[in-house]
């Protein structure tokens, strides 16, 4: 009955001893996860070194996101690389687009289901942002993409128009802590979380390089983002 | 891009750092891995997941920034004698907890132990796609893993910290 776990350390490892790691971190196909849970449940000695394992994967995810994320240097140095590049023939840009978008949708279930549930969480952010403007009195700071308490209600259909940035929050990140931010940036939200990105429109002037630059700068050391891009 | 760049980024750096153990480098990495995604994206046959193909180009683009650096051997009994020259887990952990000195074992395995490691523990990739990103066989897969579960314990051990476990 207890085939499965290993009885000395110069034995083998038995087969479904060696999938624990993979069951702990919930990949293995249905099949062999029974399997596991199974033998699990009737080896005491397989389920203390499950709980060991246990141990291993929560550590490891915890070494690995302490790491940090790479600076914007790195980003400006891919799309200045990107920018290079020479230019796409008509038929060959179609071609990559439709394998780019080929590309998303292979995207896996976890993946998929964690953007859809930053969707959910967009809305809801939406929904506050819209209820906090209208609580709010006239002595209040903070503006939407179409309302400014200052400014007539118009839209600038120029090019020239206040910079725009799609940004993505820490998983962590609270609503009070983005609404915060919002406020501190004078920014609104002008499009949903598409991809876990948020589009946001800074202030109600146009920038130079130079300033965007430094705003995205500033905003991507914010500790509640993780990636902040300039968009149109 | 910028979309397929924001959600897999952080990961391929994380992934580029712990083998390159240099974030200058890493950030270089994570530009040409990008760069290499834009240019080939056609080449991309739709076999396996992204993130699985991001990492296999992080790997192989690291591996090559490794043998470039002359001060770094691919062999473990280099790298190992590069990893003693940080803190002597013994001493390391004396002062910490379990968790601490998971943590701190976990940064002493090989760099094909880290590398197996981190994949299936924090990458979440399937025997199948370690076996397509390290290119071996998926029985060498688990047996990888399972003897740099036992190195680990081995350095936990030598830590002081037995665990129950081999």
């Amino acid at each position: 009955m207890m085939a499965a776990s290993k009885k000395m350390p110069e034995q083998e490892p038995g087969e479904l001893e060696m999938l624990l790691p993979w069951h702990a971190a919930g990949t293995l196909n249905a099949r062999d996860a029974r399997r596991v849970e199974e033998a699990l449940a009737r080896d005491p000695e397989l389920a203390k070194q499950y709980a060991v394992i246990r141990e291993e994967y929560a550590e490891t995810i915890h070494l690995n996101e302490s790491l940090g994320a790479p600076s914007v240097r790195a980003m400006t140095k891919l799309f200045a690389a990107i920018d290079a590049e020479p230019a796409r023939k008509p038929g060959a840009s179609l071609n990559f687009s439709a394998r780019m978008a080929g590309l998303f949708a292979r995207l896996s279930p976890r993946t998929l289901a964690w953007s859809a549930s930053l969707g959910a969480v967009a809305l809801l952010l939406q929904a506050g942002v819209i209820g906090t403007v209208l609580m709010k009195d006239q002595n209040s700071t903070f503006q939407t993409a179409s309302l400014s308490t200052n400014e007539p209600i118009t839209r600038t259909l120029g090019p020239e128009g206040p910079p725009r940035a799609l940004v993505r929050f820490t998983p962590d990140a609270r609503v009070a802590d983005i609404t915060a931010l919002l406020d501190h940036y004078e920014a609104s939200i002008v499009d949903g979380a598409k991809g876990g990105m948020f589009r946001l429109q800074f202030g109600n002037r146009p920038m130079n390089r130079d300033e965007v630059a430094a705003l995205l700068g500033k905003l991507q050391h914010e500790k509640i983002v993780n990636l902040a891009v300039a968009t149109p | 891009m910028q979309v397929l760049y924001g959600r897999h980024h952080v990961r391929v750096f994380r992934f580029g750092l712990r083998l390159v153990r240099d974030e200058q480098v890493a950030e270089d990495l994570i530009s040409e891995v990008f760069l290499d995604v834009w240019r080939q994206a056609g080449k991309f046959e739709g076999r396996s997941a992204v993130s699985t193909w991001l990492l296999a180009i992080t790997r192989f683009k690291a591996l090559s920034a490794l043998r470039r650096r002359k001060d770094v051997e691919l062999d473990d009994e280099a790298a190992n004698a590069i990893e003693d020259s940080s803190d002597d887990p013994e001493v390391a952990v004396q002062k910490k907890d379990i968790s601490e000195a998971l943590r701190e074992c976990l940064t002493e395995l090989s760099p094909e132990h880290r590398e197996i490691v981190d994949l299936v523990y924090y990458h979440e990739k399937s025997v199948e796609e370690v076996a397509e990103i390290v290119g071996i066989p998926e029985n060498t897969v688990k047996t990888r893993l399972f003897y740099a579960r036992k190195k680990l314990a081995e350095l936990l051990k030598a830590a002081g910290i037995e665990r129950g476990w081999p």
